[in-house]
């Protein structure tokens, strides 16, 4: 009698975990306060079966050469998937890179991929770390064929687009299926532009000083308007000219994609080389020490020779606390995004 | 008498086979277009010959490969027929004997001009991933790779080799490469060096494409012309040529490469 009662609570307990996992897998859901997605969903619409694989690949170190580097080696999500305390990646064989690791984090409203725009298709943005020297080392056609080889993959791909066979199409996919859901909504910032809760006394004035200060560029609710700017933080020592390298037209050298100011908490160091390891050093560039650089953005010309924002102490005290508010901690903890 | 009629048999036959069929767009025939790579007045051997080149610099050839693509052909009457551009990519690979030619199927008739485009249109290389198959598929190809990353789009004409006058690479060779592509951009505007080709072939023999046989049209790559002219190359000088400006000036140099020795029908 007993075995029968706990048999029948533990199978209740399994039929409830069960609707609980069908009942999370919601597909692409675009927050109230977001704008319309750029995503090209009518020619990759989001299923259980294509997340699912695109999360596996995400975390599959045999997109790399010696099995050793997957995506998630420096896309971590504790860090808003970048790469914690490193200003820049060390990919396969401790090999550097040259770029800070941006966050994989709202990309279906992006329309331009790397630093530097240097991809407009998210599908095709793997095709880099995968194939690039200093990250994965490796070629597409090389992980088509451990895919193919791999006991699982094959199954995972018929479940995902109704074919076993494993193309760069279905890999890319799989994995856009993947990025298109980190989707970080709910920070506190969130909950109050949806009415849910309300800024305290400081963070309101943080908030009034941003919109003042930052908004032009680190534009709502995605906190960039994914235009190409240089800051004024100074060419760095690899002289990286950023978007110049996609154009070629000398009015983009040293500019690059304006990051979006979410979960700055989690996503240290800063810019496009990491050279700045605290918010604080960011705020002391910007406030006393942004000189001319070739293309600075007119935004942070004062007009009388002098560079940068103005921001007191007090101001960047408010600003702090405004900017806490886009910290999401769901995002950085969501089951479903993990490994 | 017999002779006569026989005469006439064999006239009419004759003249039957040789009489250029009605056009229609529904009634395809084969057509290959073969790209013969030569340098100047030899053919183009891989790695063993050594050639010299304008600048007076003696090079080798390591690999050459470029993509060929949106084919039309022109009747003498200009009557244009486009071959449907899912079937119109494909990859000239020195070497490999299977990619030497472009084979199409177009509409029975006599063509007397070919236009094709070395490179990948812009449309193609802003479609969606599903589109980009067989030799437009980012994972074809190891070190072949005609696909840039980073920069999204293709590798359009891709040669390298070594050369006394390059500088020595990381790799420790004194190599040379060339990676010319560039679409002109997808949200900003950048370099453009899809060429487009045209090709008179009334000189050298006009196309007679018929259902049961195949026509070859035979054109010759001088890959000479890459290095000289009309901007005349100098490897020491530019050994590493890819997304940049200068490209334009290789570009511009292999578009007038091609040139058409003979049909056979």
């Amino acid at each position: 009698m007993i075995l029968l009662l706990v048999g029948v609570l533990v199978l209740a307990s399994c039929k409830k975990e069960i609707i609980d996992k069908v009942a999370e897998f919601a597909g692409f859901h675009k927050p109230a306060n977001f704008p319309e997605p750029a995503y090209h969903f009518d020619t990759n619409p989001v299923t259980k079966e294509g997340f699912e694989l695109g999360k596996k690949l995400f975390y599959e170190p045999r997109l790399s050469r010696n099995n050793t580097i997957s995506c998630g080696s420096c896309h971590i999500q504790t860090s808003a998937f970048t790469h914690h305390g490193h200003d820049v990646s060390h990919g396969i064989d401790d090999r550097l890179g040259k770029r800070n690791a941006p966050p994989i984090m709202n990309l279906a409203w992006h329309t331009g991929f790397n630093h530097d725009g240097g991809v407009f298709d998210l599908d095709m943005q793997p095709i880099v770390p995968i194939t690039t020297f200093e990250e994965m080392d490796e070629t597409l056609e090389n992980v088509l064929q451990k895919l193919k080889a791999h006991p699982e993959y094959p199954k995972l791909f018929a479940k995902a687009f109704g074919s076993e066979a494993i193309t760069s199409a279905s890999v890319l996919k799989a994995l856009s299926q993947f990025m298109v859901l980190c989707i970080s909504a709910q920070s506190r910032y969130d909950s109050v532009m949806r009415n849910e809760a309300g800024f305290t006394a400081e963070e309101m004035q943080g908030y009034e000083l941003f919109k003042q200060k930052c908004a032009s560029c680190h534009q709502e609710p995605l906190f960039t308007d994914l235009s190409f700017r240089n800051n004024g933080i100074g060419i760095g020592f690899n002289g990286d000219a950023g978007r110049y390298e996609i154009t070629l037209n000398e009015s983009d050298k040293y500019k690059f994609k304006v990051p979006s100011l979410r979960n700055l908490k989690y996503s240290a160091p800063y810019m496009h080389d990491g050279r700045f390891y605290t918010l604080d050093a960011v705020l002391d560039k910007y406030s006393t020490g942004m000189r001319y650089v070739q293309n600075i953005d007119p935004a942070l010309d004062k007009g009388n020779g002098t560079y940068g924002i103005d921001i007191s102490n007090e101001e960047r005290v408010y600003l702090k606390a405004f900017l806490n508010t886009l910290n999401d901690e769901h995002f950085v903890k969501n089951k479903l995004l993990s490994e | 008498m017999s002779a006569a009629i026989a005469g006439l048999v064999f006239f009419a036959s004759c003249k039957k086979e040789g009489k250029e069929p009605e056009f229609n767009r529904n009634d395809l025939a084969p057509l290959s277009i073969e790209f013969d790579n030569i340098v100047g007045g030899t053919n183009l051997y891989l790695n063993s010959t050594t050639y010299t080149n304008a600048a007076g610099e003696d090079y080798a050839i390591s690999l050459l490969q470029y993509y060929v693509s949106n084919i039309k052909v022109y009747k003498a009457d200009g009557t244009e027929y486009v071959v449907p551009q899912d079937c119109s990519y494909f990859l000239i690979k020195e070497g490999d004997v299977a990619s030497g030619s472009a084979l199409v199927n177009v509409p029975e008739g006599d063509y007397s001009r070919l236009v094709f485009t070395l490179g990948v249109d812009s449309l193609r290389s802003t479609m969606d991933v599903d589109r980009r198959t067989g030799v437009l598929d980012p994972a074809s190809g190891m070190d072949e790779g005609m696909y840039w990353g980073w920069n999204s789009g293709y590798i359009f004409f891709k040669m390298e080799g070594l050369s006394a006058a390059a500088p020595v690479d990381g790799s420790g060779q004194n190599k040379f490469r060339y990676h010319i592509g560039g679409f002109g951009g997808y949200s900003a505007p950048t370099i453009n060096n899809i060429k487009e080709i045209s090709i008179d072939l009334s000189q050298a023999g006009v196309a007679k494409v018929r259902k049961e046989r195949k026509s070859n049209i035979h054109l010759m790559a001088d890959i000479a012309k890459v290095m000289n002219g009309p901007t005349i190359l100098s490897i020491a000088a530019n050994p590493t040529v890819m997304f940049s400006e200068f490209s334009a000036n290789i570009a511009a140099n292999y578009a007038t490469m091609f040139s058409h020795d003979h049909t056979e029908n």
